[in-house]
Order: C-alpha cells, then structure tokens, then sequence
C-alpha cells in the first residue's frame, strides 16, 4: 500500500547522505573520543570537523557547541542549569514539554516560572514578555517555531529585550533548525538548542549552543568530555550524522529545497481547505490563500512592533468541523496518510494539544485539528494522494457521524 | 484500503478480547485493533490511600495498554488508543458518584456498556472504515428471521456469562457486534491464545471495577470529590432496627451496600444485615437475613431484546446481580418504562442501582435499573 508520511515534525527518516556519513562510525572507525590512540583520535578528529559544521550552522565559535542527547537535553539543561532557587523563569505556554515540565520541576526548588500565552494567532508578542520580567527574572525560554503550528516567533525581538533586562535568554530551535536560516548571534540568545531527529538526521542526538562564559550547570557529570560541559563518551555516529543533516539542511535553504516545501505545503493547505468547514490554526485571517500563506499580516495583529505571522515552510495545521480527529488520524493511518492531530498521551491515546488550546480553540475544534507536516523530500505525487485521500476520509466520517464534532469525548 | 468487511476488536489487555483478535486475524479476516483509553489510572493516586501504582487488570492501565498493543504486533495488525477519558466521566463516573451519594449501589459496568463503549466503539469502528466490531465478552448473538430481532444468549461458559452487563444493548447494536467467545469455555479461551503464541494466555481475569484501584468505593469518592474542589456530604445517622428502635449511629451512607453484613458498628446477638438506606433521612435500617428477602422488584429504564416491548405480563427469570442465579417471577408493565416483576420465592437483597436482567431460557428478554 502507499504510505505518504505528513509527520515531520514528529520525526524525519535519516537522508541517505546521513546514514552514508554515519556508516564508518559504528564499525570500522569505532574510537572513543577520549582515547590516546589512532583509533581514538580518528573519532576524536570525527566530533571536532563536526563541531566546525555545527558552529557554521549556529554561527557561533566551535567551542560554544554541546554534543547531547537531543532536543530534551537541551531544554532542560537551560532551566536546570541555569535556575537556582529564587530565580524567575519566563517562558510560554506553547513550548515543547520539556520546557513546560522542567518548569514545573523548577517549582518544587523554588523558581517560579511565568507562562505567557499566545495570541490567537500563535504568535507570542514581545511586549507580553517584556511585560513578565521582573527584577529576578535570570531566564527567558522560547521557541524558534511552534512544532503544532508552525509559527516562527519574534525571537530576535525578545532577545533585545533580554539584553536590555540582562536576563539569559535560551530558544527551542527543534522545530525551526533546518527550516529557517540560524544565526544565534542575531537572535541575542544565549542557549540554543536542536535535535537532530527533527532535520533528518539520526535519534538520540542534538547539539546545544552556549554562549562563551555562560554559567550553565551540567546535567550529567561524570568524565571531562565536551570540556565539562556534558560527562558522557560522544555518541559518534550520531554526532557525525548530526553534522551532515546541519550540513545539508544549510544547503536546503540556498538551494530551492525549503522553497519546493513552502509551495507543496501552500498547495496541500489550499486544496484541504476547499472543503466546507475548515480552516488553518496558526495564521489569520483564518483562511490562507496559497500566495499568502507564507507570509499573512492580520491587519487584527499589530503589536506595537509590527511583527508579521510567519511560519516554517512544512507545517500546516487544519481545523474539520463537525468530525472527530481523532478518528480521523485513524482512517488516514489505515488509508496510508500519517499525520497527527494534538500529543500523544502516556497511553498512546490522543491529548488536545495545548498549544491550540493555548491559542484559544475550544476543546471540541482543538480535538478536531489535524497537524500535516512535510518531509524535505515531499513530493507532488504525495500531496495529490493526500489531496485525494484525506476529502474522502472527512466526507465519509461527517456522513456517519454528522454531530461528533458536538460530542466528542 | 481499509476493506468494509474489516472488523475492529475491542481490546483491553487481556486474555479474552486478546484471543478475540488472534482468533480473527488467523481466520483472515481484517482486524484492528482498539482500545477505549476511559480512564487515567494515576490521575487520583497517591490521595486518600488510593495505591500509587495500580496494578494490571484496569481499563487502561499503562500495563494493559502494553499488553494489548504487544498482542496487536504480535498479531500484525493495526492497533489504537481511543481516547475516551471525557465521555467516560462524563457518562460513567458522575452518574456513579451521584448514584452513589443519593444511597444507591450502581454497577458503572452496565453504565459503560450501555451509554459508552459499544456506541463509541461502533462510531469509531464505522469511522475508520470497519462495519462490525468484536470483543471478549461471553455472550451469544445471533439473529433470529422469524422474529426479526437480534437475540442475546447466555454463553457455553455458564461460569463466565457476561449477558447481565450487556442488557442495554440495542438492536443496531447487537447487529454490529461479534462476540467470538460466546460458545467457548474460558480454558478453551486460555488454550487458543498458548496456540495463537500470546504471552498473556495465564493472565489472571480482572475482577473489579476498572477506575476503582484497589476497589474502595469511599476511599475513591473522597479523591474524586476532593478533586473536584468538593466534600463528600454529611450523611451520618441513625442506624435502626426494622422495627424502628434506634441501635446506634454511623458514620455516613456510604459505608453502606444493601446486604451488607460486616462493618455495621452494633453488635448483635444474631448476625445483623443491611435492609434499607434511605438517603433523605440518612437513616439506615437492619435487620435479620430474612428480612432481606422480598418478593417484588420495579425496575425502570428499560431495553428489551428479544421482544419489542412487553405488553402482557411474561414468566421471566430475573438475575438481580452479577453473581445470582437467576430466579423465576412473573413480570408485567406498571407504566411508561417501567416493570413490577414478582418473584415466585423472595430473593435476597434487591438492591436499587443494581439492575435486572430477565431470561427466557438462555435468551435475555431484557433488562432494567432496579429502584
């Protein structure tokens, strides 16, 4: 059967580019870092050209560069490495878990933690963070772009103001790395941190950016690797493999890649909502015409800065009336469409996402929203077979079920 | 392309509907397979004695889920969580709470089968493309030309019937509904799932309700009350003889279930039993085992199964809970939804919340809530 995947921003598979560059590295060229000899210092030579990838991809110097575990690591080596009883932390209420639970984590020790919603739109507004500062706020954590929706948020703004306040300012790039150009030193961030899963590298890996003389406490503590900075032998493969995606992912952005997505994105977008009763969550007006969607400026949006509502090239996400997505998920999945509609609880089953309730759906439309999020390699083919299959899987479940949408549980 | 013979299994973790799904994908048929999420086990843990951890056996235990999606790979098929979390509270756990505050014993599992699981599980079903489902329950359906109905049966396994939780079943129901079980014994159940290779063939049977960890009605009410930013009611009183004197007080209703014999806090030269709890005056009333006994029940909130609707009164045996032998009555309509049913020799705590379920041999005629 025919499997289109639409979960990007789940996970990506490895380009094959990736896994070629990672091959030598679980057998043959199989070194610990740390070690004196040849075969030591091949992987150590492996993790140093990667970190000079990764530097030129963060643009910022090789030694402010972090080998970790991914996205997790990241985030919560900003908050626990940085907050201490006392502090303020100020982040959103839209940010990936790890930052929300780490936060709540940091309640239980004393560091209170301020969330400040989006707007309709999923835009956070500067002037809203500017606003929850207080004098013994130390950190502010957004993200680059919202994994449900896809909104890039105001970061460089919110990093004047953290330089203004002098407070450290850290940014979940997840979502946005490899998707939009990176520059930390134009973002006025501190800590910036990646996975390498989300931009078709390998699981289990990701890089954190942290600014030259920043206190950050390690996580993990143990042997001396990444001066200090996180105690662990460098998972090579994954590093090597990280790189290459970074590497990739650079030349993505010149070479017309992310521009094919943006417009397979604005043609899938625009074919689902000739359907009756839809609309895109995470943009206004609510109804994108394809040579917008890239960019919309809600004339009901001017903050005091006017920043536009702009979002990562991939990532389109879909309100259905009158349905159940969670339904709806299903009947695509079994039609060969993978797509996600709100976070996977501790079960499996399907949560409403809270980034759309944050946004200010009700709960029945925020159950009823369906996230599409493009491969890099997405194709025109897959977006005619999801045109075709997802009209008939929301015809057929409002035919059977015409009041769900009012009674979902 | 989903086929629309395809047929969707509910599956909980278990060995019945897991043997269910084993027994349909080896026939060939298509299968996916489902699980209601209906409730979050650790979301009341930890208060009020509540266990921290609960343990296998619950709808939706963490384990259960597990189990059921390792049987579904297994088995290679689709499988997915279906979250049903609101509608269950909604539909399941406030009206047992209310039930329950107003002095009554419900059985939440008829709530659940007739309000929640087989309507959602067919929406769902129908949703994703599949026209009947399948679970594990021990039951007969069958279609009967003659009276153009669907009848339920009583199942080969006497031991495991489950057709007294399902009296709520409509005919669109019982139409869409397979029950593979119905005319095989549990150790015949436990022998296809070692044959089928499910790990889980010795899984012990679950027993208790599937929200109530560890099965302490109050200790649950308090938690979820407390939760709800409310108190379990003062409901202390009088504790009476059936005579009317006063023997002592207690603590609250809702320590108490009709037939109830341990905890009454008076001691009694003969063993002493629940015969009423009446939730306005708080007042609860012993007495003697035979005083338990009565003749007649009324059960309203009817569904009738193998008959339209009753119109003249009908020879029945009537099973008033789980574990009862059903017992032959006389039943005959008293109103709008409403049955008196007369017991041929009385019977033993009938307990208003709990419902009736009436047989005609092996066939449910039908059932109600008795009050």
């Amino acid at each position: 059967m025919k499997r289109v995947y639409m979960d990007a921003n789940a996970t990506t598979p490895l380009l094959p580019e990736v896994f070629e560059a990672m091959r030598p590295y679980w057998m043959e060229r199989f070194g610990n870092a740390s070690s004196i000899h040849l075969d030591g210092q091949q992987a150590h030579t492996a993790v140093d050209r990667a970190r000079a990838t990764l530097a030129e991809f963060f643009n910022c110097h090789d030694a402010e560069v972090i080998f970790n575990s991914g996205g997790t690591e990241g985030d919560n080596t900003a908050i626990f490495g940085l907050l201490r009883p006392g502090d303020h932390f100020v982040t959103t209420s839209i940010e990936h878990s790890a930052i929300l639970a780490a936060a709540e984590r940091m309640a239980l020790h004393g560091v209170e933690t301020t969330f400040v919603a989006p707007q309709p739109s999923g835009l956070i507004d500067p002037a809203e963070i500017q606003r929850a500062l207080r004098p013994e706020t130390r950190l502010i954590s957004v993200m680059l772009a919202n994994n449900e929706t896809g909104v890039l948020q105001p970061v460089e703004e919110i990093g004047r103001i953290a330089r203004e306040a002098g407070v450290f300012f850290h940014i979940d790039g997840v979502q946005g790395a490899g998707k939009v150009p990176l520059d930390v030193r134009r973002f006025g961030c501190h800590l910036f941190s990646i996975s390498a899963h989300k931009m078709h590298g390998p699981k289990g890996v990701g890089a954190l950016f942290v600014r030259r003389g920043m206190p950050v406490e390690s996580l993990l503590v143990g042997g001396s690797h990444e001066r200090r900075r996180r105690a662990g032998t460098e998972n090579v493969p994954g590093i090597v493999g990280l790189a290459k995606a970074a590497e990739l992912a650079m030349l993505s952005l010149e070479d017309g890649t992310i521009d094919r997505v943006a417009t397979l994105r604005n043609r899938l977008e625009a074919g689902i909502l000739q359907l009756s009763g839809t609309g895109v969550n995470g943009a206004l007006p609510i109804v994108c015409h394809p040579e917008r969607a890239q960019r919309v400026e809600g004339p009901a949006f001017s903050f005091s800065s006017d920043i536009p509502v702009l979002r990562v090239a991939n990532t389109t996400n879909i309100w259905f009336d009158h349905l159940e997505g969670e339904a709806l998920v299903i009947a695509l999945d079994l039609k060969g469409v993978a797509v996600s509609g709100g976070s996977a609880c501790h079960s499996g089953a399907t949560e409403p996402s809270h980034v759309l309730m944050a946004m200010g759906l009700d709960k029945t439309r925020a159950r009823a929203s369906l996230r599409f999020s493009l491969l890099k390699t997405a194709t025109e083919a897959d977006v005619d077979f999801v045109l075709k299959v997802v009209p008939e899987a929301v015809e057929h479940l409002r035919a059977i079920s015409p009041v769900a949408a009012g009674t979902a549980g | 392309m989903i086929e629309s013979t395809t047929i969707a299994v509910a599956m909980s973790g278990g060995v019945d509907s897991s043997t269910v799904a084993a027994m349909l994908a080896h026939e060939g048929d298509a299968v996916v397979g489902l699980t209601l999420q209906l409730w979050d086990q650790t979301r009341l843990a930890g208060k009020h004695g509540i266990p921290d951890a609960p343990k296998a056996g619950r709808c939706c235990s963490l384990d259960d889920v597990y189990d059921a999606r390792r049987v579904a790979e297994h088995l290679g098929i689709p499988y997915y969580v279906v979250n049903q979390q609101e509608r269950f509270e909604q539909d399941v756990v406030r009206p047992f709470v209310a039930e329950y505050l107003a002095g009554r014993t419900p059985i939440p599992c008829s709530l659940c089968n007739n309000h929640l699981k087989f309507d959602q599980l067919l929406k769902t079903a129908q949703s994703i493309g599949a026209e009947r489902i399948a679970t594990g329950h021990y039951a007969v359906n069958e279609y009967d030309a003659v009276r153009g109905r669907w009848i339920l049966k009583r199942p080969a396994d006497l031991a495991k019937d489950q057709t007294y939780f399902l009296f709520g079943l409509t005919q669109e129901q019982l139409a869409h509904t397979l029950f593979p079980l119905g005319r095989m014994t549990k150790p015949e159940v436990r022998e296809v799932a070692r044959q089928r290779g499910l790990a889980l063939s010795e899984k012990p049977d679950s027993q208790e309700i599937c929200f109530i960890p560890g099965g302490d009605y109050k200790q649950f009410l308090t938690a979820y009350l407390e939760e709800q930013g409310r108190q379990l009611p003062e409901t202390a009183g009088e504790l009476v003889a059936s005579g009317g004197e006063v023997l002592g007080q207690h603590e609250g209703i809702f320590n108490f279930t009709i037939g109830q014999r341990k905890g009454l806090g008076v001691s009694s030269p003969t063993p002493l039993y629940v015969l009423q709890i009446d939730p306005a005056s708080h007042r609860v009333t012993v007495g003697a085992d035979e005083e338990l006994a009565t003749r007649s029940l009324r059960a309203r909130r009817l569904n009738w199964i193998s008959i339209p609707e009753l119109t003249a009164p009908m020879r029945v045996r009537i099973k008033i809970r789980h574990r009862h032998e059903p017992a032959w009555a006389t039943m005959e309509p008293t109103g709008a939804d409403e049955v008196v049913a007369t017991f041929d020799e009385p019977q033993r705590a009938v307990t208003p919340g709990q419902s009736a379920v009436f047989y005609d041999g092996d066939e449910v005629v039908g059932g109600g809530w008795i009050v």
